[in-house]
């Protein structure tokens, strides 16, 4: 008995080797920039020499910043339009695919053309639109010209009214397939025995998705919200590439109305060198992402334990 | 009929929604093909005859090749690190017992939920200090700890690996690190690819992290290497090379695309799934 309890401890002690290598490296390169960040943010940091303490002068010159509070404002504008046409897009598809009586085919193939725009680099998305979208030379002008929808070309990404939502139309682009893909995996998951016993109640189409398919798809529209939260307020490449002149991309053109928060991040981080108050941008940021997400737990998690 | 008709009209929507996200990637090619002239005159649907000299231009001024190979470089080994040692990880926290295991899930999961750009900067610092800038190490290494992948191989080796198979494995003599190259590898080969086409395409196309790090422009990854056309006034009188650039960039996913579909999909239903 007790050689086999032995065994099993040595056998146990192996498992340290195996998780060893990923706690070091997790360490060093996740869990210590993320303190560093935070230690840089009470200090004057310029990026070269000692990191000077300067208590919460970085944070309350954040507060005080209306520029980054026009950043977090556009940030939030864009991923809001992005969100509501993704979502919206990507709720009508899973509709569609789910209906047992219309059962439409070819699932596999339509998800993977709606998912394709995501595999693209933002930067490649970025270069592209840029060059569809342009003012006077633009395929997309181009193309509303000839059918007559419009008389003169549009300044898509030179005027505030429209760049902002270019962007965001472009990021639904970009997700709405992976919210599908989503979504759809999360009716399938839901049992048969449900949609049946609805049928033979005679409940109705809308009658089902109202009392059956959304209850049931609340934690997974709930993980589409978070994750694309967490992802739409960092948003970067998109915006700081469309419309940036070598070099001045983080002005956010026209009119710093492309100007997201990490774009301001980056321009202090690593373009004027005030570190300390990037990392104050950055923790501020954090807050803000993790206030709303609550929000978003206890708006659409319920009553869920 | 009145059924009939609607679903005729929903898959005409359909297909339509399709052409939209393919579109843009056809006229991308359709104007590669074509002379900037062309394509500041009119549009077409149809490719043109200068693909040779969008290619010319294109290629005086920057090196895409070497990006391509740079990326490859850069997202081959770390797409295997991440593989292999998230595999072990979730093993190790998934079928033994330690002291600690129960944390280390925990800061997992609470690491999962981070925003990158907080890290960004403390990141870059601690590259500045151990002299990584310029370097492809920290664009490599840190790939071996990634929580998400861990997270999802965790559970993926609780439902596919019995203990009994261990057991057996143990009888016949063989060593708990053989067990795991020898079996539980294979077993966990499915869920290891899904993951890893992920993490590859998740390498290839990262932009902010290479941006800051890399300074010499010979070592620039592809993204980074597109972004830099920005400044070619030269490229920007010609549209078509400009196109020709985005396409180059782009193919090598779709290929990969063509290939791993199942996987990539799979891989992002599995996100949503829960414990």
């Amino acid at each position: 008995m007790a050689v086999a309890k032995k065994r099993m401890k040595n056998r146990n002690n192996a498992a340290y080797l195996f998780v060893l290598p990923f706690i070091i490296v997790f360490l060093i390169f996740s869990v210590y920039p993320v303190f560093r960040t935070l230690f840089l943010s009470f200090t004057t940091y310029k990026g070269y020499g000692e990191p000077e303490f300067t208590g919460l002068a970085n944070y309350i010159r954040v507060v005080k910043d209306k520029f980054f509070w026009r950043s977090l404002y556009n940030t939030v504008k864009m991923w809001s339009l992005n969100i509501v046409l993704q979502l919206g897009l990507a709720f009508l598809l899973t509709i569609v695919f789910s209906d047992i009586k219309y059962k439409i085919r070819g699932l596999a193939i339509f998800r993977a053309v709606y998912y394709l725009p995501n595999l693209i680099a933002a930067t490649s998305v970025a270069f592209l639109f840029k060059t569809l979208l342009d003012w006077k030379y633009g395929t997309v002008n181009q193309i509303l010209l000839a059918s007559g929808l419009v008389s003169e070309q549009i300044n898509w990404l030179g005027q505030k009214s429209t760049a902002w939502a270019v962007v965001s139309v472009i990021q639904a682009w970009m997700w709405f397939g992976n919210s599908f893909i989503i979504l759809m995996a999360g009716v399938q998951g839901i049992p048969n025995d449900y949609f049946e016993a609805a049928a033979i109640d005679g409940a109705g189409r809308w009658k089902v998705f109202g009392s059956i398919t959304l209850p049931l798809l609340r934690p997974i529209l709930l993980y589409v919200a978070v994750t694309s939260l967490i992802g739409g307020l960092q948003l970067f490449d998109l915006p700081f590439l469309i419309n940036g002149v070598a070099g001045a991309s983080t002005a956010g053109e026209p009119g710093g109305t492309l100007q997201t928060v990490v774009m301001y991040l980056y321009k202090f981080g690593f373009e004027t060198r005030q570190v300390g108050f990037a990392s104050a941008i950055a923790y501020t940021l954090f807050f803000i992402i993790l206030f709303i997400s609550v929000m978003e737990f206890k708006f659409l998690g319920g009553k869920e334990d | 009929m009145a059924t009939k008709i609607k679903k005729t009209i929903l898959y005409v929507l359909l297909i339509a929604l399709a052409l939209m996200c393919i579109l843009p990637f056809w006229l991308m090619i359709v104007n590669s093909t074509r002379s900037g002239v062309e394509i500041t005159h009119s549009f077409s649907f149809l490719p043109g005859k200068s693909l040779r000299d969008n290619w010319v231009v294109l290629f005086d001024y920057v090196n895409l090749f070497r990006g391509l190979f740079n990326s490859v470089k850069v997202a081959l080994p770390a797409t295997l690190l991440t593989a292999y040692f998230s595999a072990i990880t979730a093993f190790g926290m998934a079928m033994y017992e330690w002291k600690g295991n129960n944390l280390l899930f925990r800061i997992i999961v609470i690491f999962m939920m981070i925003p990158g750009q907080l890290s960004l900067i403390g990141f870059y610092n601690l590259c500045q200090k151990l002299h990584l800038i310029d370097s492809y190490i920290p664009l490599i290494i840190p790939a071996m700890a990634s929580p998400g992948i861990v997270f999802f191989l965790r559970q993926y080796v609780k439902a596919t690996l019995s203990k009994a198979l261990m057991e057996a494995a143990r009888i016949d003599g063989a060593s708990e690190i053989h067990i795991f190259h020898r079996i539980v590898l294979t077993i966990m080969a499915p869920g290891i690819a899904t993951m890893s086409i992920g993490a590859f395409i998740g390498n290839w196309n990262s932009y902010l992290v290479p941006l800051i790090l890399l300074n010499t422009p010979k070592k620039m990854t592809l993204p980074v290497m597109i972004s830099t056309l920005n400044a070619a006034t030269d490229l920007q009188k010609n549209q078509g090379a400009i196109y020709l650039g985005v396409a180059i960039s782009v193919v090598p996913i779709i290929i990969v695309f063509c290939f791993c579909s199942k996987y990539i999909i799979s891989s992002i239903s599995a996100g949503s799934v829960k414990e």
